[in-house]
This record gives C-alpha cells, sequence and structure tokens, in this order.
C-alpha cells in the first residue's frame, strides 16, 4: 500500500481532481436543466407541462452507462457518418458533462416540482390576489419556499452525481476509477489500489454530508415556519 | 342608465358561469354591488360561495359572462389583471401569509415590488395598518408565531397597504379557533363603517345579520334569495333559505 501510495498517490489525487472537476461541470449545468425542466412542469401549458415529462422519464428510463455511450459515440457518428456533415468530436469531458448534467437535470427536476408543489396553492394565489405577476409571485414567494425543502434532496442528488462519475470511466475520461484501473493493470495490486480508491470517495462524500447537515441546520435556525 | 348611479356600481357581474367539467358550480348568476356597499353571501357549503367570489378577481377563470369592476369589463382579453386586482384586496380562509416573510414585508411586498411606493412610503402605509387592526407590536413576526386571529388580522392589513377600493372576504373566520373570530370580525366591521366596498363570503349570521347592507343566498350555485338582512333573516321566503337557516341559527 505504501508502495502504491509513494508511487501513484499524486497520480490517484489528480485523478480525484479531475472526478471532482466533472461532477462540478456536470452539476452547473444540471442545475439549470432541473431548475428550468422543474418549473417546466408546473407550469400551465400544455406543451411544457408533456416537454418536461418525456424529458424526465426519458432520460431516467436510460442507464446513464447507455446514456455515456450514446453521447459520446453514437452522436458523433451520427452527426458525422450517416448525416455527413462532420466536424463533430466531443472530448470525454464534453460527453462527460452532457451526459452528467442530463442525467442529474432529470432527477434535479423532479426535486424541483415536488419542492414548489408542496408549497400551498394559497401562498400563489395571495400574491396574485395582490395584484403581483405569475413570475414575480414564483420568484419572491413560492421559490423561496420551495428551495427550502429541496435542500437536503438537492445535496443528496450532489452525491449520487459525484458516485455517477466513476460510470464515465467507460468513455475514457481519466477521472478516478478509470486511473485506478490503469494503476491495477501495472501493479497488479488491486486490494490495495481499489481500496485506497473507495477511502477518496468516502472522504470527500462525508465532507459534503457535514456541508449538507450544516446548511440544513442553518435552514432550521433561520426559520421554524416551514 | 342614470350616470350618477351608474358610476356607483363597483361591482356589475352579469350571467356569470363557471362549470368545472361536466359539473355547473355557478349558473347563471347576475348581480351588482354599490360603493361602501357591504354584501355578504351566506349558504350551505359547496354551493358555489367562494367560487363566485374567486371569480371577482379572476383567482377562478369563468367559464362564461361579464365581470365589470369600476366599470372595466376584466373578463375581456385586453385587460390586464393584474393591474385590476390591485384594486381589489381579498382575504382567505387560511390567511395565506407569506411564510418567508416577516409581518412588515408581507404588508411591503406587493407595494414595493410593483412600484407603487417607495419603500419609506410603503413601511409606513405598513406601519399605519398594522396600527389600524391593532398589531403594532408584531412587525418582526413571522407568521408561525402569530395566532390564527392575528394572521388573519394581518392578512386584511396587508390587503389594505394596496390601497382597494373593493375588499373580498372568502369565510375569513371559518378557520379560526372560537374566541378569535370576534377580534377578526371587529377589524371588518371597522372597515365597513369607513366606508369600504365588501363583498363577504360568511357563515357568521350575526355579522351579516348586523353589518350587511345586502345579503344574498346562495345555493346550487344560484342567488335563491336576497335582500336586506332583516327580510333575510326575519321573513326569509324560499323554502331553501328557511331550511338553511333553522339548521345554522
Amino acid at each position: 500500500m505504501g508502495k502504491i501510495l509513494s508511487v501513484y498517490g499524486p497520480l490517484l489525487l489528480t485523478a480525484m481532481g479531475q472526478t471532482l472537476l466533472l461532477a462540478l461541470y456536470g452539476l452547473f449545468f444540471a442545475c439549470i436543466i432541473g431548475m428550468i425542466v422543474g418549473i417546466m412542469s408546473v407550469l400551465k401549458n400544455r406543451a411544457c407541462r408533456i416537454f418536461a415529462l418525456i424529458f424526465v422519464n426519458l432520460i431516467r428510463g436510460v442507464p446513464m452507462i447507455v446514456l455515456a455511450y450514446f453521447i459520446y459515440f453514437g452522436i458523433p457518428y451520427f452527426w458525422n457518418t450517416v448525416l455527413q456533415i462532420g466536424g463533430l468530436t466531443l472530448s470525454a469531458l464534453q460527453a462527460g458533462t452532457i451526459c452528467l448534467a442530463l442525467n442529474c437535470g432529470a432527477y434535479m427536476a423532479e426535486i424541483i416540482r415536488a419542492g414548489i408543489e408542496a408549497v400551498d396553492v394559497g401562498q400563489m394565489e395571495a400574491a396574485r390576489s395582490l395584484g403581483l405577476p405569475y413570475w414575480r409571485s414564483m420568484h419572491r414567494v413560492v421559490l423561496p419556499q420551495a428551495i427550502r425543502t429541496m435542500i437536503p434532496s438537492i445535496i443528496n442528488q450532489f452525491i449520487i452525481t459525484l458516485k455517477d462519475t466513476s460510470i464515465l470511466s467507460v468513455i475514457g475520461f481519466p477521472e478516478l476509477v478509470n486511473t485506478a484501473k490503469n494503476v491495477v493493470s501495472k501493479t497488479f495490486m488491486s486490494f490495495q489500489t481499489w481500496a485506497i480508491v473507495a477511502f477518496m470517495y468516502l472522504v470527500v462524500i462525508l465532507i459534503l454530508q457535514q456541508a449538507a447537515k450544516l446548511i440544513e441546520r442553518r435552514l432550521k435556525r433561520g426559520r421554524r415556519s416551514l | 342608465m342614470d350616470g350618477e348611479a351608474y358610476k356607483k356600481v363597483k361591482i356589475s357581474v352579469q350571467h356569470l358561469k363557471k362549470n368545472y367539467g361536466p359539473l355547473e358550480v355557478i349558473r347563471d348568476v347576475s348581480v351588482d354591488v354599490l360603493e361602501g356597499e357591504v354584501v355578504c353571501i351566506i349558504g350551505p357549503s359547496g354551493s358555489g360561495k367562494s367560487t363566485f367570489l374567486r371569480c371577482l378577481n379572476q383567482l377562478e377563470e369563468r367559464t362564461s359572462g361579464t365581470i365589470w369592476i369600476n366599470g372595466q369589463n376584466i373578463t375581456s382579453h385586453t385587460v390586464n389583471i393584474n393591474m385590476v386586482r390591485r384594486e381589489i384586496g381579498m382575504v382567505f380562509q387560511h390567511f395565506n401569509l407569506f411564510n418567508n416573510m416577516n409581518v412588515l414585508r408581507n404588508l411591503m411586498l406587493a407595494p414595493v415590488d410593483l412600484k407603487i411606493a417607495t419603500k419609506d412610503d410603503a413601511r409606513q402605509t405598513a406601519l399605519r395598518m398594522l396600527e389600524r387592526v391593532g398589531l403594532s407590536d408584531k412587525a418582526d413576526a413571522y407568521p408561525d408565531q402569530l395566532s390564527g386571529g392575528q394572521k388573519q388580522r394581518v392578512a386584511i392589513a396587508r390587503a389594505l397597504c394596496m390601497k382597494p377600493q373593493i375588499m373580498l372576504f372568502d369565510e375569513p373566520t371559518s378557520a379560526l379557533d372560537p374566541e378569535m373570530v370576534g377580534e377578526v370580525l371587529q377589524v371588518m366591521r371597522e372597515l365597513a363603517a369607513d366606508g369600504m366596498t365588501m363583498v363577504v363570503v360568511t357563515h357568521e349570521m350575526r355579522f351579516a345579520h348586523e353589518v350587511a347592507d345586502r345579503v344574498l343566498f346562495m345555493d346550487d350555485g344560484q342567488f335563491l334569495e336576497e335582500g336586506d338582512p332583516e327580510t333575510i333573516f326575519g321573513n326569509p321566503q324560499n323554502p331553501r333559505l328557511q331550511d338553511f337557516l333553522k339548521k345554522v341559527l
């Protein structure tokens, strides 16, 4: 174990950095997608709701590994060879980011939808009755209350997404699992290597969980009303 | 129509209908409310009273018919309903105070956000309205720190901060503990005395009797009888009204 740490430790740390980078990119876009699709699913407009429904069910119904292969290999092939437009190459980081953003975005959309629906309709009605337009009411009254109930689920989803980055080792992105595989194939010390990798994930996720607890406690102390 | 009299009609509802799918909740209702008039709507649960009230500020979309507020047809497509709602305060059965804000911010939100008043002006108005409903000491409290009666008085103050010309009350005391009903009715009584045009859906027959200029009895989506409180409560004609009063009085 000492040998692995001394020789490959820096490499694994770099890989952990890549994992976090990928997760960060993915989560950033997932938040945007989740917010847009989540709000679409509570709108009156039927087309918006149907789009949101299809998106969420499509993404949730496809395993992420399939999605990853599809985006990394399938889409460039379709674009360059079938449509003969050419010139599309996705780096593993780009494909991985898209994949995570779509996957996590769909789950985030569901969390956001549920959060908004959990706010009593009377809150929206009261705001509208005062003459506030729909989006102002959403922004000032409904969303602040919804977000408070959503935060634990969102952080949970962050953790899941962080772990899901390991799936993207299949498209060759040099994140932690992929790098660990290489280390194992060179050293044959699979027990030690995977134990180190597991420990690294564990540490990062425990830190995230502690942060989550802190935020939750803060919110509870801030207002008891919900 | 006499021009002078026409000006005084604050709310005019003509042939209002509201269906939920095949269910007819409001069946062809027409009624006028004059300036400064206090109209109480009574009737059994599920008769359409609340739906009718909620049509008046379009929280409920009507199926057909016309509603005029201050001489403006608010059921027309060209009307900006948000502007109309500024003129119509509404008080709900379940208060619906904004849980994420303290009392003062509840009162200031709409005037400031809609740029009707500056922050300072809105704060002054808010504090004056709180004083009016007897809750000056609660400006910094959050909704969950208030009793039901206090919440409802804050809700009334919040509506008044928009300086509305009309106030709608949707069973304002139905969710209150009995000992808190009085304080809310007292505020409403004062509001009526100040000349506010009010439409009140209520189960408080004594309040209706004492404060209303006119009482409407609704059953099965229609106004079956209307008149001054003395007649409605003293000499009801419609058998359904007689039956209803026997049960509630």
